[in-house]
């Protein structure tokens, strides 16, 4: 086969057919689902009369629906319980694995999949939801998937593709204090664009990449969408693998022995050739805050929002005009003048335990200013909540003045009851700044946690490298 | 899925890069748990004046006359001209459903997002990419001429302009053969069923921790 990338490597231990046009025929291993995107995709199969292929690669968990607040009423908008309830029934008639609200599994499908061990180097993973990429970081392929695909798997355990473009993303050399793979992301969408991943799969590497944690490296891959590819990948190494060890779905005894093996050789042979590849300084990067309705339009933290006037693109101009009259700013205010309404700690990008621990250590023994008027802390899943309490973190963010929550989706999409309103502006670790994302009307900054939970604490932008 | 052949069209022009399937139809429209009905909710932020939900009268509510969408003499539109990185964002399907149910059956744009591209396909809508110079005379033509009309032709893969510029697009052979001829996906996998399992019975003997 001579010298392979990482993705050639996922891609042809999973090719079933293909015919001579490239269309292939792609196995699929793991597929996980949630309620918004299966609905119909359960109808549709009914209706053909045809039944799952393979229950066993299914794993199912409402979280976008979710209420984060008390639980026990359970849901009180009619419309979403349905669509939970519809979930339920579905994976109760066919023996679908799921977690259930009340089960402390539960949580966010991006968090939960690593978290179990469902999640495997050299596995294909898909769920109807963009942010599949995070679980990349695994060295799986993993992408979104709309939901006559999800149809698709489920009733043929395959999807019908086109093999991607390989880019890799090489970021070398040591983030500084302060920075995060949050802010290593988005530096990276920053430098190509929303649209500069598109037809591609991005293996990140380097070493800034292999210093990260698997929760680092999940937050970096879950964000490759939002430079416009598909899927994330990073190679698997000892970080992935001591991460997996003991996880309730991963492999035990000689099966792990065996799986440890295959698992090393997952990884982009040396000399493999990328159609593209992109170069980054570790070093250079700054602690990130977007400053407009698209998360290409990022700045450092020690930056200005831009003026359109030296724009001379008039597509790109227009572009910031419309989202700087929507975010109500004016050109070159610095960043760290912007005062903040709400602070939004959660979401499938940053809502894992060191994500929760780093904001606390920011909060720690101060409290949130006085302009802010809602700050949440929202877990990734019912047992990183778990966790972060065995290790007192609800305490520090209660005292902080922030609201502890259950897990879900919550105000990363504001699909439940949590939501921006109109006009106001939020420091969120989430990962789009779409118009309208967090609530119509609502502003969104997206950062790393630790600048969230600054941002908190002072009521308006600050460089987290000064803490 | 229905076949598609030829349009005849008239065209609405969208003049915004990065338009993401939040704009497209916003998240509490997916709270549905069918496939029909998006139409009346597509670009609802930006189509009304108020806040829209589920189960809202949408006829009676207060429309946004500067969007573009609500010009009177783009009513009936079924071509949307859109600039670069179209439907980026989410994964969410129902940005397709209800693109199609408004009653639009084609899109072009400079690029569309991977997903949302896939996706269009599956529901019988084309997504043509043309270069952007293409895109900017059709935005001027558009934008000069009411009742301006494309006429797209899938076969040959052509999109005649009413000044007689003819464009040539490029689609996957597949695809084109699926859209053409109102293919099943499913169907034509399942077709497969034989490769299918002799696929697990090798991959379940070399990593059989994929199969517990």
């Amino acid at each position: 086969m001579g010298t392979q990338t990482l993705y050639d490597k996922l891609w042809n231990s999973h090719v079933v057919h293909e015919e001579p046009d490239g269309t292939t025929l792609i196995y699929i291993d793991r597929h996980l689902v949630h309620e918004v995107t299966s609905p119909q995709a359960f109808e549709g199969l009914r209706l053909a009369g045809r039944k799952p292929w393979r229950i066993a690669s299914m794993l199912a968990v409402a979280d976008h629906n979710v209420p984060t607040t008390d639980r026990t009423q359970g849901i009180a908008d009619p419309i979403s319980r349905l669509q939970v309830e519809t979930l339920d029934s579905n994976c109760d008639e066919l023996g679908i694995t799921e977690f259930r609200m009340a089960d402390v599994r539960q949580g966010i499908v991006h968090v939960i999949g690593p978290e179990q061990g469902a999640t495997l180097p050299g596995m294909t993973v898909v769920c109807g939801d963009s942010h599949t990429s995070t679980h990349g970081a695994f060295a799986a392929l993993a992408f979104g998937i709309g939901t006559s695909e999800v149809e698709h798997v489920m009733a043929t355990q395959c999807l019908l593709m086109k093999k991607a473009r390989a880019m890799q993303v090489l970021v070398d050399g040591a983030l500084g204090r302060g920075v995060t793979a949050k802010d290593l992301v988005l530096a990276v969408i920053g430098k190509i664009g929303t649209a500069g991943g598109t037809g591609y799969a991005i293996e990140f590497a380097g070493s800034a990449i292999r210093a990260l944690t698997m929760e680092g490296r999940m937050t970096v891959c879950n964000m490759a969408i939002e430079a416009g590819a598909r899927a994330g990948m990073i190679a698997a190494d000892d970080t992935t693998i001591s991460y997996l060890k003991g996880r309730p779905f991963a492999p035990q005894g000689e099966l792990w022995d065996k799986a440890v093996g295959y698992w090393r050789t997952l990884h982009s042979d040396e000399g493999a050739q990328f159609d593209k590849v992109v170069l980054l300084d570790a070093a250079e990067i700054k602690p990130q805050v977007t400053w407009g309705t698209s998360p290409e339009m990022v700045v450092a933290v020690d930056g200005n929002v831009p003026d359109p006037a030296r724009e001379d693109d008039p597509v790109k101009r227009g572009s910031i005009e419309l989202s700087l009259k929507y975010m109500g700013l004016q050109p070159n205010t610095p960043i760290t003048e912007i005062q903040i309404d709400k602070v939004f700690i959660g979401s499938c990008t940053n809502a894992r335990i060191e994500d929760l621990r780093a904001a606390a250590e920011v909060i720690r023994g101060k409290h949130v200013a006085a302009n802010v008027k809602l700050a949440m802390a929202v877990p990734g899943s019912g047992l990183v909540k778990q966790q972060a309490e065995r290790e007192g973190l609800d305490k520090i963010f209660v005292e902080a003045g922030f609201e502890w929550r259950e897990p879900g989706c919550s105000m990363c999409l504001a699909m439940n009851a949590d939501r921006l309103e109109p006009g106001e502006r939020c420091a969120s670790t989430s990962n789009r700044n779409f118009e309208g994302r967090q609530g119509p009307g609502g502003r969104t900054h997206l950062v790393s946690p630790e600048m969230a939970a600054a941002a908190a604490i002072a009521g308006h932008f600050v460089d987290a490298r000064n803490l | 899925m229905d076949k598609f052949l030829r349009v005849d069209g008239l065209v609405v022009p969208l003049d915004r890069a990065n338009v993401d399937t939040d704009a497209i139809i916003p998240k509490q429209f997916l709270k549905s748990i069918k496939r029909t009905g998006f139409g009346p909710n597509l670009f609802d932020e930006w189509r009304y004046l108020d806040h829209g939900e589920p189960g809202m009268d949408n006829s009676r509510r207060p429309l946004n006359p500067d969007f573009v969408l609500n010009q009177p003499r783009y009513h009936g539109a079924q071509i949307l001209l859109a600039r670069e990185n179209f439907g980026c964002g989410s994964s969410r399907e129902h940005a397709p459903w209800a693109l199609d149910d408004y009653g639009f059956r084609a899109i072009i744009a400079p690029s569309f997002a991977d997903i949302f591209c896939n996706n269009c396909f599956k529901n019988g809508l084309l997504p043509i990419v043309l270069d952007a110079a293409s895109v900017d005379d059709l935005f001027q033509g558009v934008t000069a001429t009411p009742g301006y009309h494309l006429k797209i032709d899938l076969e040959q893969q052509i999109i005649t302009a009413p000044n007689g510029m003819v464009y040539r697009f490029e689609v996957d052979a597949f695809r084109k053969n699926c859209l053409l001829n109102g293919l099943d996906d499913i169907g034509l996998t399942l077709q497969h069923v034989r490769e299918i399992k002799e696929y697990e019975a090798r991959r379940k003997s070399e990593a059989p921790w994929l199969f517990t």
